[in-house]
């Protein structure tokens, strides 16, 4: 679907007329990336996560396939292959460390694309949907990331594979033995590599499905915008190309920037020195954390330390560390209020603002070791988590008054024009 | 071709022939599917050659009272430690009530080898490895075992005392082949 105004696909071409009336993919590249979409005139640059998360998932895609050329996925080898990647293969080490940074910066977008949806509220109907897809995926990337960790297999691959499937021993008397279906064994060893490896290939194109299912979601509305206001009529809109190709274009160039900065001056500062340490069975390392990535819901697993209401610590932690992503599941029929902006909901900002440091907060603690202040830290952190959106988020989207609005988007934009037209008069 | 009243010719109570073709057809398909679901599961499973139970043999005779050694079994680390006298009574002294998992040390070692603890090294919350068993590790509060991942502390008789953990370490199943000898598995 688009707007009535968008402009229709016209080839001029003979070749491209054949085309359109054989397989017309130029026409949905047109319709949906191209002239053919007009999108809001007002975004900002919040609006370009969801293109540069795109760009990561290539970027990933590319040298993951590159480098299992070179990797060998058996127990015995696989420590000693991510080395000759390193060191043998031609610009194996570039293709190596664009890849472990790669994983970080995706992170690094998507969190922002999901901070950018709960402020402008894009998860509000009619873009429920682009927000359950948005989980959906989120929860795929983690899954993907896990096991792609798993690969090198150093001390950090195997201790996070015994911890992270150790999460499923919780569950009650099914518990084991669905962990050493997981595994295929008793502790972390080829089998688990063998099958970690093959699902890690696997699901970047099961995450490039979702996301063509996330954006044809999102095309049926089309775009949300700063304001929150739906699209109007045409002077709302632009069309995407080329107003957002080039917009898009430039924030893509801002983001590889950071990446190669990453990539050539600093590549291990996110990860961890254990991994350059084969992988052993008989010994934990001192200090185990996941990436960073993971860090805010390894904090909330870590801050049950009781048993309580007949429900060990050990469940609670697990279940309070799903649940946590669970919720975001919920959230469209969590906030009932119409406005989607926080620009015009002042209650609401602040805590989202609240939710913004509670997060950092949690990251912070999941680093640090299981002691005090940490854990109680944690436990703060968590019931703040679960409270925003359980307690906070209902009541204030009932009891907020928003501030006054605009009629259209193209009114917002006239206004703040004209106070930058006066104020720049005003120093003049 | 069979026309309309040839087709509707067998109907009795408005069901066809037809529509038990179909649902015998969809059924026998749906079971098929499954059939081969199963295997495709089932293949995850740990294989022969894991599952073949191995048993180990550890010689304990070089341990000294108050010392433990690491060893492993079935690729996972086991904790053998000879426990003082000391360190048996506290874990006698403990009341039952207090423990998250209640066993007595007697449940978990065998009778006349009181002071030989032997278990997993694996913690029962998310299965790293504790500390404490080497010499100058952190033993934790309870003087047994530590794991520092998710700070759980385990008594001189490795039950569950504090932390995350739902269990005592597990005692794998072995015996004494003779007072130096024992066989685990």
């Amino acid at each position: 679907m688009s707007f009535p105004w968008a402009k229709p696909y016209e080839p001029q071409h003979p070749l491209m007329k054949w085309m359109d009336e054989k397989l017309p993919i130029p026409r949905l590249v047109y319709n949906a990336t191209g002239p053919g979409y007009p999108v809001p005139r007002n975004l900002n640059y919040f609006w370009n996560f969801g293109v540069l998360a795109g760009a990561a998932l290539m970027i990933q895609i590319i040298t993951g396939i590159v480098l299992a050329m070179h990797y060998a996925a058996n127990a015995g080898v696989a420590f000693n292959s991510v080395e000759h990647i390193m060191r043998d293969v031609n610009a194996g080490w570039f293709i190596r460390y664009a890849h472990m940074n790669g994983a970080s910066m995706f992170f690094i977008v998507v969190y922002l694309h999901i901070f950018r949806g709960l402020y402008y509220g894009s998860y509000k109907a009619p873009r429920e949907m682009v927000w359950l897809l948005g989980v959906v995926i989120f929860l795929l990337m983690m899954a993907t990331a896990f096991m792609g960790y798993v690969l090198p297999w150093g001390q950090m691959s195997f201790w996070g594979a015994q911890v992270i499937t150790g999460f499923f021993s919780a569950i009650p008397v099914v518990g084991e033995p669905v962990r050493e279906w997981l595994l295929g064994g008793f502790v972390p060893d080829n089998a688990t590599l063998n099958r970690f490896f093959s699902l890690h290939y696997l699901l970047p194109f099961v995450i490039l499905g979702v996301i063509i299912l996330h954006i044809w979601a999102l095309h049926i509305p089309g775009s949300s915008n700063p304001t929150g206001i739906e699209v109007k009529d045409e002077q709302d809109t632009v069309p995407f190309h080329p107003y957002y190709t080039a917009k898009d274009g430039f924030g893509v160039g801002v983001f590889l920037l950071i990446f190669v900065a990453l990539t050539f001056f600093s590549p291990n500062t996110l990860g961890h020195a254990d991994n350059y340490i084969p992988a052993n069975s008989l010994s934990t390392p001192a200090h185990i954390v996941p990436e960073w990535y993971f860090l805010p819901f390894y904090a909330i697993l870590k801050a049950f330390t009781f048993n309580f209401l007949w429900i060990d610590a050990k469940l609670w932690g697990v279940i309070a560390m799903f649940a946590s992503i669970a919720l975001l599941f919920f959230l469209p029929w969590l906030d009932s209020s119409p406005i989607k902006s926080s620009n015009y909901r002042p209650l609401y900002r602040i805590f989202f603002w609240i939710l913004v440091a509670d997060v950092l907060l949690l990251g912070w603690c999941g680093m640090q070791p299981a002691e005090q202040p940490w854990v109680i830290l944690s436990q703060l952190g968590a019931i703040y988590y679960f409270a925003h959106f359980l307690v906070i988020l209902p009541i204030v989207s009932r009891i907020e008054r928003p501030l006054p609005m605009p009629n259209s988007i193209t009114e917002a934009v006239l206004a703040k024009h004209a106070t930058d037209a006066s104020s720049a008069s005003a120093t003049a | 071709m069979a026309s309309e009243s040839e087709l509707n010719a067998g109907i009795e109570d408005g069901v066809r022939r037809r529509d038990f073709i179909n649902i015998a057809a969809v059924s026998f398909a749906g079971v098929g599917a499954v059939a081969v679901v199963l295997p495709l599961l089932n293949q995850m499973n740990p294989s022969a050659d894991v599952l073949a139970l191995s048993t180990t043999e550890i010689d304990i005779s070089a341990i000294q009272p108050g010392q433990a050694i690491k060893t492993s079994w079935r690729k996972q680390p086991v904790f053998v430690r000879n426990l003082v006298a000391k360190e048996i009574a506290e874990a006698k002294a403990v009341p039952l009530g207090d423990l998250r998992d209640p066993e007595t040390i007697d449940q978990r070692t065998k009778p006349g080898k009181e002071n030989w603890l032997i278990t997993l090294g694996v913690c029962t919350h998310l299965g790293c490895v504790p500390l404490g068993a080497a010499e100058g590790e952190n033993k934790g509060d309870f003087g047994g075992y530590f794991c520092p991942c998710h700070g759980s502390h385990y008594d001189t008789a490795a039950r569950i005392r504090k932390g995350p953990a739902p269990k005592n370490l597990v005692v794998p199943p072995y015996e004494f082949t003779s007072d130096t000898v024992v066989t685990i598995g």
